[in-house]
């Protein structure tokens, strides 16, 4: 189809608004914010290596990167999530639950190791599923659901094993979680984690379906009338949650040799605070996987460097709570001020009712 | 006094004399006159857009007006706000009134000022026993301490009507107040607006329904954009008379649509109905023609359009794209058929408003841009390019976020991501709302050429000479139904305006 007498169309009245260029400025400044934890990634190894006794040795690096597994792992599903508007709360709860069922299953099942963990990351996406139908299905906020899944599926992890730990996993199999890679001191663990990083980036950044979810988390009516299914993606996306989750609780369990009911509690915490401190918005629509790998990065080196220096867990929880904190109210500043703005061009601009 | 007795002048209660405001560059009041007379009822008539709304908020003291006299009582009125209009004894009835459902009715009522007893512990069978006079003043039986939960509309605005006489409201604005009503609930609702009449309240009734306004008010006066045009004793008047003074102007050049030959049938909308919302919507629309779905607003012309594309639902009746049926609920399906939805609010539905132009311009194209499941930025780029050049989008950088634009050109990136998936059936709600004459007369330029094109378009316009200049044939909806199709010769203001106002028989 050609439009090209469009050409000729008289020139338009309308402009630009003079605005516009100190909106640009403020939205650069937002977009700097993963320079500025990239920054602050570097500062913080510098200083810890420095200052911090056997931070800068390979076994630190090693015990670092492994901790770092779950963590980035779960950050990945979590960050597509919290830029469609919604968050995954039960996440450590799907981790917990989905380590006993796998202890359980090898305790009692009598099926080899190899299938227990497709199982346990498929029962991790059936998990997955159940937030995303309450979500979805009966549009409930994420907020409420997954609080809600949080306490159960903690609950349900004490009920498939109760107090006990099931620690009897081949050795081959948990010295392979925490095996490093030839002649490095870098977990082999990694490798997987890294690919994972790029498909997620990738789906996030260069496919239709990211375009969706940037602009779901903006504004879902405009994006149903784009013709997006809101919520079929958001269905999916919590799927996917679970199925992360199962993979982290196969993780889990082998690297520590050890299915218990209290694995990874409070992990939750850690991996929101490492998505916002990465930049995205708590609100939807904002952000990267790029800052969320730094801010995961960032987060663990602290945390890394603060429990080398003998400080107490007590106190690594108010460092987390504090960087929570402070990435959302950061962010949100700077947002206020750029509404306001757009506020006082809006006032000039309302038109008769 | 009588109301209505021949040569009775009685001193205007309230008088607005040359009020003017403004929006921007948009004037919604020049000048207008009205004069409330106590024991009268006034009706405030005018088209979509006629700058009725802006009146009813100036007179609840939402707005200042920019210039311009108000008196009550023969003194100067100044309203700083709504607090200030309800101390003057204006009160304003809304069409839907917003209680708090979970409040009692006297509490609804009694809002903020509560008879207290001791401890400023709420007096709750005072408030009660006050509620329950006040509705026997008004003849009317509603319990005061159920919830408001559960009331009829129609029961809503007598809960209104009671608050406003327990503010000792002397001015009574209701707007549209039975647009909502079964007949039942209209006669009840009027004869309380008559008893408070007869107390000497003054009645500003704002309606589309001629029966209503010539049924119920001494007066009418007729507003036409945003300009006062007369004031007359209700006795003087007919309805023809008042239809031709609301849309009274020219049918202006701006708007050109151009002869193009018909084609095949593309959309076919067969017995469309959702419950509440429109029953029974039949029309086709062919390539190279456009139909508008004309209409006062609340008609249900937007909602059939969404329905159409899949946004909504509807709970019988089939849409056809070129033959085939089009599953219904599902916009995606629609665009993919070659349909394209330009949705009514902008900001809200048509653009992700903190997205930059380019993504905004390319989203609905997102899978069609897309190399073995991969968008690369190159190909969203190119392709926003190519559509902002031909419509002309003014811009500074594609990456701008689209908020920073004006709404003109907010407007022509819509068309641009709309038009981007090369559609063979565009439906267009509104598409000159609140953009400059320049950019509006870009867009029917463009509307004309699609067409031309072989393009099926359904434009809906509550502009009347927007619909009479580029519409091929004129679907008029009234309250949910299409009840008139006139062609393009038979289509004037006048019969347009007769249909939308459900006079006449239907199609």
């Amino acid at each position: 189809m050609a439009h090209d007498s469009l050409y000729a169309a008289p020139p338009s009245l309308a402009d630009t608004e003079p605005e516009a260029g100190r909106l640009a400025g403020l939205r650069g400044a937002l977009g700097s914010w993963d320079a500025a934890i990239v920054a602050a990634l570097v500062v913080a190894v510098l200083l810890a290596g420095l200052s911090v006794p056997n931070f800068a040795t390979g076994r630190n690096a090693q015990f670092l990167l492994l901790d770092l597994v779950p963590l980035a792992l779960l950050a990945l599903p979590m960050t597509l999530i919290v830029i469609t508007g919604e968050i995954d709360l039960s996440v450590a709860s799907m981790v917990g639950l989905c380590s006993t069922l796998m202890g359980q299953l090898w305790l009692s099942s009598g099926l080899s190791l190899e299938l227990i963990c497709v199982l346990v990351v498929l029962l991790g996406a059936a998990l997955g599923a159940v937030n995303g139908l309450f979500v979805t299905g009966f549009g409930l906020p994420s907020l409420a659901v997954t609080i809600g899944t949080l306490a159960l599926y903690r609950g349900l992890s004490f009920v498939v094993l109760g107090d006990q730990a099931v620690a009897d996993f081949p050795a081959s199999w948990t010295a392979a979680a925490v095996q490093t890679l030839p002649g490095t001191s870098i977990p082999a663990a990694v490798v997987p984690v890294l690919l994972l990083a790029v498909v997620f980036g990738i789906v996030l950044h260069a496919t239709p379906v990211g375009r969706a979810l940037y602009a779901m988390g903006n504004n879902d009516e405009a994006a149903t009338f784009a013709g997006v299914s809101v919520p079929r993606t958001k269905f999916w996306l919590f799927v996917v949650s679970g199925a992360v989750c199962g993979l982290v609780g196969v993780f889990w369990t082998l690297r520590y040799a050890s299915a218990r009911g209290d694995n990874a509690t409070g992990l939750e915490l850690t991996v929101v605070t490492a998505v916002l401190l990465g930049g995205v918005s708590i609100f939807g629509g904002r952000g990267g996987l790029l800052g969320v790998v730094a801010g995961v990065l960032l987060l663990g080196v602290l945390r890394n460097a603060l429990q080398l220096a003998d400080v107490d867990a007590n106190a690594l929880t108010i460092v987390t709570g504090t960087l929570l904190i402070v990435s959302v109210v950061l962010p949100n500043a700077v947002a206020d001020v750029r509404a306001r703005l757009h506020r006082r061009r809006q006032r000039a601009r309302l038109t008769a009712s | 006094m009588s109301p209505g007795a021949p040569g009775a002048e009685s001193a205007p209660l309230l008088e607005l004399d040359g009020v003017t405001k403004s929006f921007g560059a948009v004037a919604a009041l020049r000048g207008v006159h009205l004069a409330l007379h106590p024991g009268e009822a006034h009706a405030l008539v005018g088209e979509n857009g006629a700058g009725k709304s802006t009146l009813v908020k100036t007179l609840a003291g939402a707005h200042a007006p920019d210039s311009g006299r108000m008196t009550l009582d023969g003194r100067p009125l100044q309203l700083r706000g709504p607090a200030d209009a309800r101390a003057a004894g204006i009160a304003v009835i809304y069409q839907e009134p917003t209680l708090f459902p979970d409040l009692t009715v006297a509490e609804n009522i009694f809002m903020g000022r509560q008879p207290l007893r001791g401890l400023r512990r709420i007096d709750t069978r005072a408030m009660n026993r006050d509620a329950e006079r006040l509705f026997e003043r008004l003849g009317v039986r509603i319990d005061p301490a159920r919830p408001a939960r559960g009331l009829s509309i129609a029961d809503q605005q007598l809960v209104e009507i009671a608050k406003a006489l327990s503010f000792d409201a002397r001015v009574l604005i209701m707007d549209e107040p039975t647009a909502a009503l079964s007949g039942v609930e209209v006669e009840r609702l009027f004869a309380v607006a008559r008893s408070l009449c007869e107390r000497g309240a003054a009645v500003l009734f704002i309606s589309h329904r001629f029966d209503e306004v010539f049924d119920l008010c001494q007066r009418i006066t007729v507003l036409r954009d945003g300009a006062w045009v007369s004031s007359d004793r209700t006795a003087d008047l007919t309805v023809d008379e008042v239809v031709r003074r609301m849309v009274g102007r020219e049918v202006s050049s701006l708007y050109p649509k151009q002869d193009a030959p018909l084609r095949d049938t593309l959309l076919e909308v067969r017995g469309l109905s959702r419950a509440g919302v429109f029953s029974d919507v039949s029309f086709s629309v062919r390539g190279g023609e456009i139909v508008a779905l004309a209409g006062l607003v609340g008609a249900g012309r937007s909602e059939v359009a969404r329905a159409v594309f899949g946004v909504d639902r509807y709970d019988t009746g089939e849409v056809r794209v070129a033959g085939r049926v089009l599953p219904p609920g599902n916009p995606g399906k629609a665009i993919a058929a070659g349909m394209a939805l330009v949705p009514e609010d902008r900001r809200q539905q048509g653009l992700v408003m903190e997205l930059s132009v380019e993504r905004n311009a390319t989203l609905a194209r997102r899978r069609a841009l897309s190399r073995l499941g991969l968008l690369l930025g190159g190909a969203e780029r190119a392709e926003a390019r190519r559509w902002t050049r031909r419509l002309q989008v003014k811009t500074a950088r594609l990456a701008a976020p689209v908020a920073t634009l004006s709404g003109g050109n907010q407007q022509k990136v819509v068309l641009a991501k709309w038009l981007a998936t090369e559609p063979r059936i565009l439906i267009i709600d509104e598409p000159t709302r609140g953009i400059d004459v320049g950019t509006k007369a870009e867009v029917h330029r463009l509307l004309s050429e699609l067409a031309g094109e072989g393009l099926a378009i359904l434009m809906i316009s509550s502009e009347l000479p927007e619909v009479l200049g580029m519409a091929d044939r004129v679907l008029v909806m009234h309250e949910g139904r299409v009840v008139r199709e006139l062609p393009r010769g038979e289509a004037d203001e006048t019969s347009v305006m007769y249909a939308a106002t459900g006079q006449g028989a239907t199609a």
